[in-house]
């Protein structure tokens, strides 16, 4: 099935940390997303210069009709810098989608479900975290999040309010840049592999560092390298 | 359609001609992989040649760096998004592979494997004729792991999907049979200067 540019309208643009921006687009997708899955977006110059980029979708799968995105602005960056500064609820981009069949969950799929998500690299473990909600409470999961700083926990109140009323979902946030703060070792996954019982899936998503020694550590830990899905971002 | 607001950010000239349409250059080279980085240890690493099940030629590490060798240099794309230019590669062709089985490729279409499990579908005219190779080494250096050490395909014309990781070998198919992300919505061909991303494009 060929994967179409379509026009896609911003219908609500919100700041989600001092670095992050909510905006959420209506898009006429014919079927559902999956869980993990993202979205490639295109602006054009008045010129007719393009450029293009890939974001990964932070909402559920069962968010009708809108998908939300959660762009973290990077330095001098060409297309991020856009959505941060200038893009409002009204515009339209060119958006297509969804993309991607590897680093996905689908309530099916079942658990223990292990989630290690580095700074932005939470956004799509924010979606599978939602469908597991709604679709599959019942799956045991624990979100291992490393973040600099409190305030850059991305969806920080939804976490913590989901970690206190959700039975089968834990949340550890490792802050390597607050006091006591940690970065992410092997005893750190070793308690969560102990809370969480064997994942029967894991997914690593943030920074290409991040993920290769989050990756090496659960293999480490005994995990089959078959059931670690990795994405990454950078470059 | 114009995108309110955006101007954008032009590489300049020279660079912007080398770069594959929706492309942008990076310094870096960032990594994209399914899963963790396998542990592949070279006493027990084996090169493949196949025609279906069917082994037809397999090296040892040590004989595998016996075989000729090749150096190429240029540019890389992938197909998220990124460009990396003037990257150098060393490694055998397949052109060589074949000669050094002894064989001419018995089907036109195969199969990249990796240690991973991941695979890639290549038609073969697009290995041949010195336009891939089997690279071992990376700007002068053995290719760390998280780019696909010790061994890797190398076919630059293509998104770099293409160029498998940790190759174990060469599957010859009878038809162009879809790999891992061709099965998952990616275009079967993969030619960055025609934009073929995903199927249909």
């Amino acid at each position: 099935m060929a994967l179409t540019w379509q026009e896609a309208r911003i219908t609500a643009a919100a700041p989600e940390t001092a670095r992050v921006r909510r905006l959420t687009l209506a898009v006429g997708w014919s079927r559902p997303f999956r869980a993990g899955q993202h979205v490639d977006v295109r602006l054009t110059a008045p010129d007719g210069y393009q450029a293009q980029r890939s974001y990964s979708i932070a909402s559920s799968p069962m968010q009708a009709e809108t998908i939300d995105l959660l762009i973290e602005r990077l330095d001098d960056g060409e297309v991020s810098g856009f959505f941060s500064d200038v893009a409002e609820p009204g515009d339209a981009i060119e958006l297509r989608g969804p993309i991607g069949g590897a680093f996905v969950w689908d309530s099916g799929a079942g658990g223990p479900l292990l989630l290690v998500g580095g700074g932005s690299g939470v956004v799509p473990l924010l979606s599978m975290l939602r469908h597991r909600a709604e679709a599959a409470p019942g799956v045991p999961a624990l979100l291992l999040y490393s973040a600099r700083t409190r305030g850059e926990v991305i969806a920080r109140d939804e976490l913590m309010r989901r970690d206190a009323e959700e039975p089968e979902f834990r949340l550890r946030l490792a802050l390597t840049r607050e006091t006591g703060g940690r970065r992410i070792d092997a005893d750190t996954i070793g308690e969560a592999l102990a809370a969480l019982g064997t994942p029967a899936h894991a997914f690593v998503c943030g920074a290409n560092p991040f993920v290769s020694a989050i990756a090496d550590l659960l293999v480490e830990a005994g995990l089959p390298p078959r059931t670690i899905r990795t994405e990454r971002f950078g470059g | 359609m114009v995108t309110r607001g955006f101007t954008g950010r032009r590489p300049a000239r020279p660079d912007a001609e080398r770069l594959p349409p929706g492309q942008y250059l990076t310094e870096d080279f960032p990594v994209l992989q399914l899963g963790p980085t396998p542990k592949i240890d070279l006493a027990r690493w084996r090169f493949t040649l196949r025609e279906g099940s069917k082994p037809l030629k397999s090296w040892s590490w040590a004989e595998f760096e016996a075989l000729p060798r090749t150096r190429w240099k240029g540019d890389i794309h992938c197909v998220t998004k990124w460009s990396k230019f003037d990257t150098a590669w060393e490694g055998v062709t397949i052109d060589d592979l074949l000669a050094a089985a002894g064989i001419a490729a018995p089907t036109a279409y195969l199969l990249a494997e990796g240690y991973d499990d991941y695979t890639t579908n290549v038609p073969v005219a697009d290995l041949t004729g010195a336009k891939a190779m089997v690279a071992t080494r990376y700007a002068g250096e053995p290719i760390p792991p998280d780019h696909g050490g010790p061994a890797r395909l190398l076919v630059p014309h293509l998104y770099f999907w293409k160029s498998a990781k940790w190759v174990k070998g060469l599957r010859f198919t009878q038809k162009d049979e879809a790999g891992f992300w061709e099965l998952r919505g990616y275009h079967m061909v993969g030619d960055p200067w025609r934009e073929q991303r995903f199927t249909g494009d």
